[in-house]
């Protein structure tokens, strides 16, 4: 392959990579594409059982294995929100949940759902399998730092888990872990409880530093010959600038959880001032509970975009797939990503406008985070005009996605309300929170991530999910979620006040009471139903269609694998040369609607493409 | 087809249950009234966002629904579109933005006349000090905090002499007559809300926050613990109780002062003292008799 550089000059190198190709006579410099700068990596093959399929290299296993650790984790998460549900919705009826409990559930749901679910299934378990495919690499650049990392995420993942066994039980700060209260008697858990969160989320952090390394250079240096940045799909770069985010966030957790642990152990004062504990004066003094906040919003609000920008990215190639249309504005998206990542590090505080900072900052980052709604309300334009005019296939897949629109711009627009600084006054500290995050970094990318896994399945097992059970599925979810978190905003206009074990009988909450009800049995639905997705994928390994290689007729070249599902190494003797971007549907003159990233210029001169 | 329908009545439902909802916020008793119309206002601009949005995407799903044959649009960018919209979209969000900007400016500018309130919260419980005739408060200090003293305030602060103390969950307040509520707390981080008042902040150990809002509503009124802290946080809720200002100055002065209460004390302590040397004696006079 390297000859071939030797041959051309970089000047023609150059202009074949702005090339239009719109077909004014085939000549095989059209097909041009600069050859590879680095040579194919050594695969490292998996000699056992164990190297195959538990300690193994090869980063589609470890993306299994990511996600299927991280759903094991949502999965208490959902029965611990069930448990919180029954105690809102139904106070005393379940005797057992004491306040003590009740607010262990609230802070180890939160944590689960956020750190262990969310961001290890978008980036460990999404990110592991498909940015090698979709960049055409045969794997990650680093395979064993890959591994180590999803084994350093399962020993964070025991730990948090060994938290509910251990002697008072796991901590129960809230999900925020505000100190001084997070350290002292009077919050569940304040024992062992929070030192193994503590532990459990510093090695979360390293074992992520791992893996973001590998997604970072694996991008940005092993994509195959043609894939310039500007043809990547939006899934991956997506997952590439969340990536960057959690790189220069988590190292602020880590701090923080570093600091807060030796406050509780060795006694230091980072966090903690003079304090008054049952009439006696405690060891501490001179610390700032607000530094905290500081730096885990420095974290905490970047961590949103972890998560939500892999969601946009995947929603716009499932959008742009199943209506058989290009994603429209496709470089306004690349750099809304880019500038939402961005923007997220300037405005961290605004969960902090009542926190007893200085007031005054609340003018700059109600602002920046006004800011940041720009680039955000245009990528949900850019979602529904790529549907406008396309033929748009109403499958289980792009139902998630429309689902995801809805909840979204909901969640979205409740946004802008909290991020208004003195609009925020009212309604922090309220349900109105509680169901503005659930809709927007609840809700809608977990109807992402199922869409995602209807898309993807037949890839990842070979076979097609049921379309009718998927249907159902979706439907119980959609409704069933938006039920739950679109009347709980109202609960925050009452007022009444979130991580509350017990409302009593107080005025405005008396007419709250049939609603909470209302959620809670919602909620119990709702989980329930995704047990159709667990029936659903019983049953199509059993006895589920075979797919066929492509069944979505995608361009990107996670389908143009030798096998499917994918082996090790992913695309046979040869790697793929990529000449366009992944979105190129329905162009006038193609026989097909679809082409793929692969088919060269030569081969398809007489369309009309406008975007390479 | 269905599916289209099915989103339409979810958008539908939702404007329908926004206009006719029995869960709305409670009476405003406060000032803060353009808090409440900011909200509105971001309610008519962000809601139409909302609908225009969904409403274009149920448009899509029936309008375009897959048709074996049929060419989807070709058209990977339209800059002239992108453009008007970034620019519409900026201009939303800037008309947004000004009046909750100059809300907050009101909000952390308070007022010269308003009355301080010294909130004071712990686990779990609130108590509240006024300033006396001075009009000033006392400094106060968390080590100071014991029986005798429960506020912590500098025995040597000529200021602190005349604070009336309300050692009580629940306080009064003056109608139409602005407090600057003044928080403090000696453990963890709490929020001294009443959700009427709109108002809140967190009360942080080792700093003082504040806020401020004019009570215009005469009732009584629950206070609640906005900021978790801890295992009681729930039921660490208190009462305020907005009076006409005849009521008021009659409470007021009922009330006890710093000095009130070290006078009491030192009479306790007087008669204390006594106390033990009476039994002293009635002790001694026993011992003298048996050795006798």
């Amino acid at each position: 392959m390297s000859d071939e550089y030797e041959n051309k000059s970089g000047y023609q190198a150059q202009s074949s990579e702005t090339m239009t190709g719109t077909g004014s006579g085939v000549s095989p410099d059209m097909d041009y594409v600069r050859p590879a700068e680095n040579p194919e990596q050594d695969l490292y093959h998996a000699h056992s059982f164990i190297e195959k399929w538990v300690f193994c290299q090869d980063a589609k296993v470890i993306g299994v294995q990511y996600f299927l650790t991280a759903v094991f984790t949502g999965v208490v998460g959902l029965i611990l929100s069930w448990l919180m549900r029954l105690q809102l919705g139904f106070p005393g009826l379940a005797g057992f949940i004491t306040a003590e409990h009740y607010y262990q559930f609230v802070t180890m749901h939160g944590m689960i759902m956020v750190v262990y679910f969310l961001t290890a299934l978008f980036l460990g378990g999404f990110g592991n399998y498909l940015i090698p495919l979709m960049v055409g690499a045969r794997d990650m650049v680093f395979p064993y730092v890959n591994m180590l990392s999803f084994w350093m995420f399962f020993v964070a993942v025991a730990v948090l888990m060994a938290s509910f066994f251990v002697p008072g039980g796991p901590t129960g700060a809230g999900w925020t872990l505000y100190p001084p209260q997070t350290i002292l008697e009077g919050t569940p858990g304040h024992g062992w409880g929070i030192l193994l969160m503590l532990i459990s989320l510093s090695l979360f952090v390293i074992g992520f530093t791992m893996g973001g390394l590998n997604y970072m250079i694996t991008i940005l240096q092993a994509r195959t010959r043609g894939m310039t940045l500007m043809r990547m799909p939006l899934t991956v770069w997506g997952i590439f600038t969340a990536t960057v985010l959690a790189m220069l966030a988590f190292p602020a957790l880590l701090v923080s959880s570093i600091m807060m642990t030796l406050d509780k152990l060795l006694g230091t004062s980072f966090f903690m001032p003079t304090i008054l504990k049952a009439g006696e004066v405690l060891e501490y003094g001179g610390g700032s509970p607000i530094l905290f906040q500081h730096l885990f919003w420095f974290f905490g609000h970047p961590e949103v975009y972890i998560v939500a920008l892999p969601a946009f990215g995947i929603v716009s190639d499932l959008i742009s797939v199943h209506a058989r249309k290009n994603i429209f504005g496709y470089r306004m998206m690349v750099w809304a990503i880019v500038g939402i990542g961005a923007l997220s590090f300037f405005v961290w505080a605004h969960h902090m406008y009542v926190s007893g900072m200085n007031p005054w900052f609340g003018f700059f980052f109600a602002s920046t985070t006004l800011i940041i709604a720009v680039p955000t309300a245009m990528k949900v334009y850019n979602w529904i005009l790529t549907l406008w005019r396309g033929n748009i296939r109403i499958n289980t897949v792009m139902l998630w996605c429309l689902g995801f629109i809805v909840t979204f711009v909901n969640g979205g627009i409740t946004g802008i309300f909290l991020g208004n600084v003195s609009v925020d006054v009212p309604l922090s500290d309220t349900y109105f929170v509680v169901a503005h995050f659930h809709m927007v970094m609840g809700i809608a990318p977990l109807m992402v991530i199922m869409g995602a896994i209807y898309h993807w399945f037949p890839l990842v097992a070979g076979k097609m999910l049921d379309e009718k059970l998927g249907k159902w599925h979706f439907w119980t979810t959609f409704l069933g979620a938006y039920s739950i978190y679109f009347p709980m905003h109202y609960l925050g206009f009452i007022g009444v006040p979130r991580r509350y074990y017990e409302m009593y009988d107080s005025p405005y909450m008396t007419s709250g009471v049939g609603l909470n009800e209302f959620i809670s049995t919602a909620a119990f639905i709702v989980g329930a139903a995704q047990l159709i997705l667990v029936f659903n994928i019983v049953k199509t390994m059993k006895t589920g269609k075979k797919a066929e290689k492509n069944p979505w007729k995608a361009n990107s070249l996670e389908w143009y694998t030798s096998t499917v599902p994918p082996e090790h190494g992913n695309f046979g003797e040869r790697l793929p040369v990529v000449h366009r971007w992944p979105y190129d549907y329905n162009v006038p003159g193609a026989e097909e609607d679809y082409l793929p990233q692969t088919a060269a210029p030569s081969e398809v001169a007489h369309t009309e493409v406008e975007k390479t | 087809m269905h599916a289209g329908i099915i989103f339409l009545l979810v958008i539908v439902g939702s404007v329908l249950f926004h206009i006719f909802t029995p869960w709305y916020w409670t009476d405003i008793a406060s000032n803060w009234q353009g808090m409440d119309d900011t909200i509105t206002l971001t309610f008519w601009v962000g809601g139409g966002v909302f609908v225009a949005v969904c409403l274009f995407m149920v448009y899509c799903v029936f309008r375009y629904s897959y048709k074996e044959g049929r060419k989807a649009e070709y058209k990977p960018e339209d800059k002239k579109l992108e453009k008007i919209l970034t620019w519409a979209t900026t201009l939303g969000v800037a008309a947004l933005l000004a009046p909750g900007l100059i809300i907050w400016n009101q909000y952390v500018n308070v007022p010269k006349n308003a009355i301080e309130v010294d909130v004071m919260a712990w686990q779990w419980g609130w108590q509240y000090r006024l300033p006396g005739e001075d009009g000033k408060l006392g400094t106060t200090k968390v080590t100071n905090i014991n029986d005798e003293n429960p506020f912590g305030i500098n025995v040597d602060d000529p200021f602190g002499r005349d604070d009336i103390l309300v050692q009580s969950d629940f306080i009064n307040l003056e109608n139409n007559k602005p407090v600057k509520i003044l928080l403090r707390s000696v453990d963890v981080l709490h929020n001294w809300y009443v959700p009427q008042f709109r108002s809140k902040m967190d009360a942080v150990p080792g700093i003082v926050t504040y806020y401020w809002f004019e009570p215009n509503k005469v009732g009584e009124y629950e206070v609640l613990c906005a900021e978790y802290c801890g295992v009681g946080h729930y039921a660490m809720r208190g009462g305020v109780e907005v009076q006409s200002t005849e009521d008021y100055s009659k409470w007021l002065s009922e009330q006890e002062t710093f000095q009130d209460l070290i006078a009491k004390q030192e009479k306790l302590e007087f008669e204390n003292k006594k106390l033990v040397k009476n039994n002293n004696l009635i002790l001694n006079k026993d011992i003298y008799k048996k050795e006798e």
